[in-house]
């Protein structure tokens, strides 16, 4: 057999399986681990972290989860890891995980590449003034709109730096903010030595990662297809790619896990959060999923080959993330008979009360869960519901009116319609509301670096 | 005859920002050209229209027996503002597959699609 690279996947977000990277590690051999924690919206929580405590602001979990890891990093078997668990601070991740690693045997053999260069949070003043508008690709409303309220900044790099890590050594990758699916390109660039415009090859990793990065949603896990038959999702394997020279490529996972791995489960990862598939953008390269060929291999592998690419932008996505706000939400729980007619009578309650306040949102929203919240007027709902949850939300800039409205649920269980419960959860918490903003940047203001740190 | 999209096709939907985007998949190659024809973009914008605020797209995947759906203004201003709880559009999927729309007998037949029988 010709030789393959295999990248088992770990983690699809953060506060994904705890056991699924040791899982991997363990079930059988493996070239490379990879785990993604991090979504739009991750950044923005880890630089709160950061600013409470300067040495937070990665994903811990990474650290423990390393713990049933390491031993395969140093030992025999050699597994490299590359995981954007750095957050905002991917300095203070590698360190934390030194730290754990200093007792562990073998621990000198750990080299840990941090790579840095993602965070425009500093820079954003010098960027704005430079002409770099960085506008909402939504909106088109330029950034300095929002800039008191930006709470993180954050280039999505590729696959390069990365690669110059493991060039260098490094059994360990840590980044902050780069594509999810650098995470996977990275290690076969490094391993089959691609030109870094085999378009056609780097396409290939590209959709690789893509069909791996949110974990198990590609080996059974969250599918649609047949669902009822797909056997033992409580010991659910996380997905391996066994990766060809010429890119392509096989999905599988570990023999003896539970989940499936077939055309329709990987068929339904392909096209999940695309937008045209034609453009699938990443700064390595454009993948064109329309070009991508799929076929049954056997008993949990599908064969993925085919994909053609084609040259990247020369603008790099960014996420920022900015304060817009305060929300909250209250719920309330109605039984038979009824249900749904009182629910909708305490709906009409709080809201006269909170007008008779004077009190006044961006937005109030009721949902009724049982009868609504999911399909909204798409269902028919059918009578004599058993009980309907009654769930009515508030948004605004108004911190004292989001506040007096968490004091308007819990009144209706002795002032309101009757047969009412499931209110021991006590006040609605108030959220601050931090919004996405996406944006483009010159590739050229961006330049990551690397460095090598060991025990 | 009644199709019902359930029958006929399998979904996973995600956010992007304010858009949800569904991924619908033949359950057998064959029915794709059913859905290229008759899952068209003007049909699911009216099946969203009280649903959803902005346009709707389509693209084609032949490759894969699939149509994406891009679904503006679905979520309520996205993941983190929105008071919805379907905040990152997992069950547009769904909602999605709950269209029911006419195919002429005797193409429905050839096909051998499953009839709706409500």
């Amino acid at each position: 057999m010709s030789r393959v690279v295999r990248i088992a996947a770990g983690q699809g977000f953060w506060g994904d399986w705890l056991e699924a990277p040791r899982r991997q590690v363990e079930g059988g051999p493996i070239d490379y681990l990879m785990l993604d924690y991090l979504a739009e919206v991750t950044m923005s929580i880890l630089q709160k972290q950061m600013q409470r405590d300067p040495l937070a602001g990665y994903a811990r979990d990474f650290i423990t989860q390393m713990e049933g890891v390491l031993p395969a990093v140093l030992d025999a078997r050699g597994v490299r890891v590359v995981a954007n668990a750095g957050g905002v601070n991917p300095r203070g991740c590698a360190n934390a995980l030194l730290e754990m690693a200093r007792g562990a045997a073998g621990h000198e053999k750990l080299r840990v590449g941090v790579v840095t260069g993602d965070d425009l949070l500093p820079r954003i003043d010098e960027l704005i003034d430079a002409g770099h508008a960085m506008a909402n690709m939504d909106t088109g409303a330029p950034l300095a709109s929002v800039r008191d309220r930006v709470l993180s900044a954050n280039a999505y790099v590729g696959a390069p730096p990365i690669i110059e890590a493991l060039d260098r050594g490094a059994n360990v990758v840590v980044t902050g903010r780069c594509t999810d699916t650098a995470l996977i390109l990275a290690p076969l660039m490094h391993e089959y030595r691609w030109p870094v415009d085999d378009w056609d090859r780097l396409a290939s990793g590209i959709v690789a990662g893509h069909i791996v990065e949110c974990g198990a949603q590609s080996t059974g896990g969250n599918c649609a297809y047949d669902w009822s038959t797909i056997p033992d999702l409580e010991n659910i394997g996380f997905p391996i790619v066994e990766v060809a020279e010429d890119a392509s490529f096989v999905v599988t996972k570990h023999p003896g896990t539970g989940g499936r791995v077939d055309v329709h489960g990987v068929t339904e990862q392909l096209v999940y959060e695309m937008g045209d598939p034609k453009q699938y953008f990443t700064p390595d390269v454009i993948a064109d999923f329309t070009t991508i060929r799929i076929a049954a291999d056997g008993k949990d592998r599908v064969r993925v080959f085919g994909v053609h690419g084609a040259p990247p932008t020369d603008m790099l996505k960014v996420s920022i993330a900015y304060r817009d706000g305060y929300k909250a939400v209250g719920t309330l729980v109605y039984a038979w008979p009824d249900a749904l007619a009182k629910a909708k009578e305490a709906d009409r309650i709080i809201r006269a009360r909170l007008e008779k306040l004077g009190l006044s949102f961006d937005l109030i929203y009721t949902e009724y869960v049982g009868a609504t919240a999911t399909h909204g007027p798409l269902a028919a709902i059918p009578a004599d519901l058993p009980e309907v949850q009654l769930r009515i939300g508030v948004r605004g800039n108004d911190r004292k009116a989001i506040e007096r409205f968490t004091r308007e649920i819990a009144p209706l269980v002795l002032t309101g319609p009757p047969g009412v419960t499931g209110y021991a959860g006590g006040r609605p918490k108030i959220e601050e509301v931090v919004a996405y903003w996406p944006a483009l940047v010159d590739k050229s203001v961006i330049a990551p670096s690397v460095s090598i740190l060991t025990t | 005859m009644k199709i019902r999209l359930l029958d006929i096709a399998h979904a996973r939907s995600g956010d992007k920002g304010d858009t949800a985007n569904v991924g619908v998949i033949a359950l057998r190659d064959e029915w794709y050209p059913i859905l290229v024809r008759y899952v068209t973009r003007e049909r699911v914008a009216e099946h969203f229209r009280e649903v959803i605020k902005g346009k709707v797209e389509r693209f084609e995947l032949p490759n894969l027996f699939a149509l994406n759906f891009l679904l503006h203004g679905a979520l309520g201003g996205g993941g983190t503002v929105t008071l919805r709880t379907d905040a990152q559009a997992k069950v547009y999927s769904s909602a999605t597959l709950r269209m029911v729309f006419d195919v002429p007998d005797a193409e429905a037949r050839a096909a051998k699609l499953p009839e709706y029988r409500p």
